[in-house]
């Protein structure tokens, strides 16, 4: 039964989801798209994002979102550990990718199960106003509980890609990614610049974490449900293309929501990861990479 | 080539299989040995793409996962003989592999990894949908309670697993002395100046994801009649994608004795690990495994091995 | 008589005494060769998806150990158990069983919690005649018929469809006539079972289906599926769900504003403590299947001493504060395996697995009775019904009044508010 009503709605659950997708993706763009590092514990970064946000809440009730926030700082620089780590035990020596991939699941178990050990196995939720609530506009109902995180992520984009675009440290990270040489030649350490995209890309899964729990209950294990879905939508976009992230995200969002919505939502996950494939077939590049 | 020795070596090593499972009662052993041996096969096939090759394959339970649901498609609607099951599980895979090297291959390596990794989720939809095998509640399998020569069934998997480990390696060392070998090895070196070389880099690595996939299924046919329930869940568990992985990476990647080294000591500390700690624990011991190993041994233990040998000569 | 004979008679006293004391300590001794450990070896989901439950399965089986143990053990000998995590996997569990038979030896085995879980086990327990009881498992020994098979769950003779029949049932009673019904769930092991039975029942029941459609259990939002049901106008929705999505299915349903007039199922985990506190008042008005709920009707002797124990170690453990799902079965399938061997005065499988079949058990979860197949002669599956919850305190939940028990008749402890709209008032 197809009806606009039903339509609008589905398209505008999708762009909601979406947003949230960007907002898990963005760390792995930056990452993985402008610096090459293969982070795959990305997810986990993110469920401990969740959780710092769920400690907050529950203690102080504090908004999760708020508490996420508050939280990017202390992950900006878990991530410039994490960089320096990985910097001087592999890309230093000049290793392969691919090592550096097994560092990360090795990393990616660690911290699931500190997780996991603290914190236990049950599923968390959070409580806010907002969440259980929608608005609605005209035959459209917008759900605040992803309305929200759609925002955030939106702002998040926006907040990211002007930092790269207009700023001076911004710049040199494009630099990086392009021509570390050059880089170097015009004064930058390419080696600073890295540590502080990456402390960058770790601290956005503060926030996405936030957003997450808002959104489902969380338990340590559930980041390896992301892994597949944050590469594929920055893959997608285009390798550290920040805009082509976020429409890589909308467009897989809807994609499952129409799925979900109107030939049934077992099919919904195949579907994207097909419309993947297909655009990966056509355009290995990503729609907006380079 | 030297093919006698390592012939000898393989049939000595299934002579003393055989022998053990006339002597050895404690059905423990072959169950825990069926799983590191399965991971044997996993990681060499794996290590014929991705350490040889180059290219990352994240689409291991696939492969696997096919393997194991073919041959319950076959046990269901014909109640087909288990050499049967087998070999179709390996052709299959085998197809899979070719079909998915000649749409991706194309790509970059990154984007053949994510393609791999596209591909598991499609099929575990698919197979959650074909109610014929179970679907999300999956399927149970009877057992019979002997084989052949053998007192009971698990001896006779036990035998069939050290058989298509053996067989594995046996072919991951034929692969690398072969002149396919060397120009996989020139692609995983620098793709674009093989093929100026006028290596046939397409048709080779469309080969090594036809066998890699191949022996994945292989892996993956008998194990319905291991688990007795055949469900999606635990036919495509990510611990197939990273152990396939992490084997190949901790033993060594360039030849064929690391994958064997490392499913062999990553195998054997999991099975420990499972029956004695138990626990979180489990977990952070894989873990920190591999960030130690990955650190401290970068190519891997067989180049750790080397680099000492050499040391010392010097 | 003189000095010969009273020294022969103190002789023989002593030596009389002596052979006394040498006869009661060899006694002793034997009994006290004869309290070796009796073994129960089990493998428990302690990480994992499943566990949440695993977990708190393991402590209501350790304060039956201990409480077992305080007074003298089984058969005189003191009860050890012998327990590995199979990490919720499946693919672990042949290991650690024959780990547990052919290595450490154990007398008895107990599964470990839920359908796959238990399934690799039957083949290794069914090869060595060995009693295996069972927790919580669907249909486990459906294709094997095993007659040493016994499950915990009250699911009855024809699991599948149990978990839905009560549903319908009560469905079909309300007046005027409902018709349509929209069936969801995920694409799941147990979900999937239950959507099975639940065709089978409405049909039955006389209803149209209108929307039957599952999901990935990845699912992160709800709200197009919830739409596309509402769009379907049905007047019943049955949902059966795991805890993630059950708890995404009631928000979405919430902000969705989806109101049939008959709403709930088989949804998991809105028994589990976490979800009751945090969707609150979300829950009223749902009518979901449960095992055991705090109400007078199902005040069984000893449920009360043993939650109290439980509750108690609840939090240090990290598992469900309440333990009112899981853990009173899991403590009732130690309390059966125990008085079966005490009554069988054995610890041979065939023996025991006779007696088990034989005997009717009192355990804090009732009499239980078993059938044929190894499953309950009579399903007691419960359908509840939330009520009068209020905010988002955990209080409320200890005990009754918020979980109504409508069906079986025998446990009734209320009325159905209906439709499911009035419950929200």
């Amino acid at each position: 039964m197809f009806s606009m009503e039903l339509l609008l709605n589905a398209i505008t659950a999708g762009m909601l989801l979406g947003g949230f997708y960007a907002a898990v993706s963005l760390g792995i763009s930056v990452t993985f798209g402008l610096l090459d590092v293969p982070n795959i514990a990305h997810p986990v970064f993110i469920i401990a994002g969740a959780y710092a946000a769920y400690a907050m809440n529950t203690a102080f009730a504090l908004d999760p979102i708020l508490a996420g926030l508050l939280f990017t700082p202390l992950f900006y620089g878990l991530g410039v550990v994490v960089y320096r780590i990985y910097y001087v035990s592999f890309e230093k020596k000049g290793e392969q990718a691919l090592r550096g991939l097994v560092f990360f699941f090795g990393l990616l178990f660690i911290l699931e199960v500190a997780l996991s050990l603290i914190y236990g196995v049950d599923y968390r939720l959070v409580e806010a106003s907002y969440i259980g609530n929608s608005v609605s506009v005209g035959i459209v109902g917008i759900s605040l509980r992803l309305f929200i995180p759609f925002m955030v992520g939106l702002l998040l984009t926006l907040a990211l890609y002007l930092f790269l675009a207009k700023t001076f440290y911004g710049k040199a990270i494009q630099g990086v990614s392009q021509d570390s040489l050059a880089l170097r030649l015009m004064g930058a350490d390419p080696i600073h610049m890295k540590t502080i995209a990456f402390g960058l890309g770790i601290a956005t899964a503060s926030l996405a974490g936030a957003l997450l729990i808002v959104i489902a209950p969380v338990e340590p294990a559930i980041g390896r449900e992301y892994i597949g879905r944050a590469f594929a939508i920055a893959v997608l976009g285009g390798m550290g293309s920040i805009g082509g992230t976020l429409v890589a995200a909308l467009i897989l969002g809807v994609a499952e929501s129409l799925t979900s919505t109107f030939s049934g939502p077992s099919w919904s996950l195949a579907v994207s990861f097909g419309l993947l494939l297909l655009a990966l077939a056509v355009r290995p590049s990503g729609l907006f990479g380079r | 080539m030297q093919w006698k020795f390592p012939v000898l070596v393989a049939l000595s090593i299934l002579g003393v299989g055989l022998l053990l499972t006339g002597l050895v009662e404690n059905r423990y052993v072959y169950f825990a040995a069926y799983v590191i041996l399965q991971y044997v096969v996993l990681a060499t096939a794996w290590n014929i793409l991705g350490g040889y090759t180059g290219y990352v394959n994240f689409g291991t339970p696939a492969f696997f996962a096919l393997g194991a649901y073919t041959a319950t498609f076959l046990m269901l609607a014909f109640h087909a003989p288990f050499l049967v099951l087998l070999l179709a599980g390996g052709l299959v895979s085998g197809l899979l592999g070719l079909g998915i090297g000649y749409l991706t291959l194309r790509l970059k390596g990154v984007f053949f990894s994510i393609a791999t990794l596209a591909l598991t989720v499609v099929l575990q939809t698919l197979i959650i949908n074909w109610e014929f095998v179970g679907g999300a509640k999956g399927t149970s399998i009877l057992r019979p309670a002997s084989m052949l020569f053998f007192s009971n069934y698990v001896k006779f998997l036990f035998m069939v697993m050290l058989c298509l480990a053996v067989g594995a390696v046996l072919v991951a060392w034929w692969l690398e002395h072969s002149w396919i070998g060397s120009g996989l090895a020139a692609i995983r070196d620098n793709e674009e100046a093989a093929e100026c070389m006028a290596v046939p880099t397409l048709r080779l690595k469309i080969l090594a994801t036809t066998i890699s996939g191949c022996l994945m299924g292989l892996a993956g046919a008998p194990f319905p009649l291991h688990i007795t329930l055949i469900e999606p869940t635990s036919a495509f568990n990510l611990d197939y994608a990273v152990n396939s992985l992490a084997m190949p990476m901790i033993g060594g990647t360039t030849t064929w004795l690391g994958p064997l080294v490392g499913a062999v000591l990553l195998g054997v500390a999991q099975q420990a690990a499972t029956v004695t700690i138990s626990s979180e624990l489990n977990l952070l011991i894989v873990g920190v495994v591999l960030v130690a190993f990955i650190m401290l041994a970068p190519e891997g233990i067989v180049g750790l091995v080397r680099r000492l040998v050499k040391g010392e000569r010097i | 008589m003189g000095r010969k004979s009273t020294h022969s008679m103190r002789t023989s006293t002593v030596v009389g005494v002596v052979i006394g004391v040498l006869l009661l300590a060899a006694s002793l001794t034997s009994v006290a060769q004869a309290a070796s450990p009796l073994r129960i070896g089990f493998g428990m989901a302690l990480t994992g998806g499943l566990a949440a439950n695993g977990k708190a399965a393991l402590l209501a089986m350790e304060i039956w150990r201990d409480e077992v143990n305080k007074s003298g053990g089984l058969l005189g000998r003191p009860v050890e158990f012998v327990y590995y995590d199979d990490q919720t996997k499946p693919a672990s569990v042949p290991g650690i069983y024959t780990k547990l038979l052919d290595v450490d030896k154990v007398d008895f085995i107990v599964s470990g919690y839920g359908t796959n879980l238990i399934a690799p086990v039957m083949p290794i327990a069914i090869e060595r005649n060995m009693v295996l009881m069972g927790l919580f498992g669907l249909a486990n020994n459906e294709k094997y018929n095993y007659p040493y098979y016994f499950q915990i769950g009250p699911n009855g003779p024809e699991p599948a469809k149990e978990f839905s029949r009560n549903f319908f049932a009560l469905a079909a009673q309300q007046t005027p006539k409902l018709h349509t019904v929209a069936l969801v769930g995920a694409d799941a092991e147990y979900p999937h079972s239950a959507l099975t039975g639940a065709r089978e029942n409405l049909k039955q029941a006389g209803f149209d289906v209108v929307y039957d459609r599952t999901y990935p259990p990845a699912t992160v939002d709800f709200t197009p599926i919830v739409r596309a049901i509402k769009a379907t106008n049905p007047d019943i929705v049955f949902v059966a769900s795991y805890p993630p999505d059950s708890v995404g299915m009631v928000l979405a349903a919430h902000e969705v504003g989806l109101k049939p007039k008959f709403f709930g199922g088989g949804m998991v985990g809105l028994q589990f403590a976490t979800f009751q506190t945090k969707l609150g008042a979300k829950l009223n008005g749902l009518v979901n299947y449960d095992f055991w709920v705090p109400e007078p009707t199902l005040n069984f002797p000893g449920i009360e001493a043993f939650l109290k124990k439980y509750q108690a170690q609840a939090e240090k453990r990290g598992v469900d504060p309440l333990g009112h799902y899981l853990p009173p079965w899991a403590y009732a399938i130690m309390q059966v395996l125990g008085q079966a061997i005490e009554g069988a005065k054995s610890t041979e499988q065939k023996t025991v697995g006779e007696y088990l079949h034989a005997h009717e058990f009192d355990t804090i979860v009732g009499k239980v009775k078993f059938g044929s197949n190894g499953e309950w002669e009579k399903p007691r599956i419960l359908l509840v019904q939330y009520q009068n919850i209020k905010g988002n305190n955990i209080a409320q939940f200890v005990g009754p009044g918020k979980r109504i028990v409508l069906l079986p008749e025998t446990w009734k402890s209320g009325a159905l508010i209906y439709p499911y709209a009035e419950a929200l008032k």
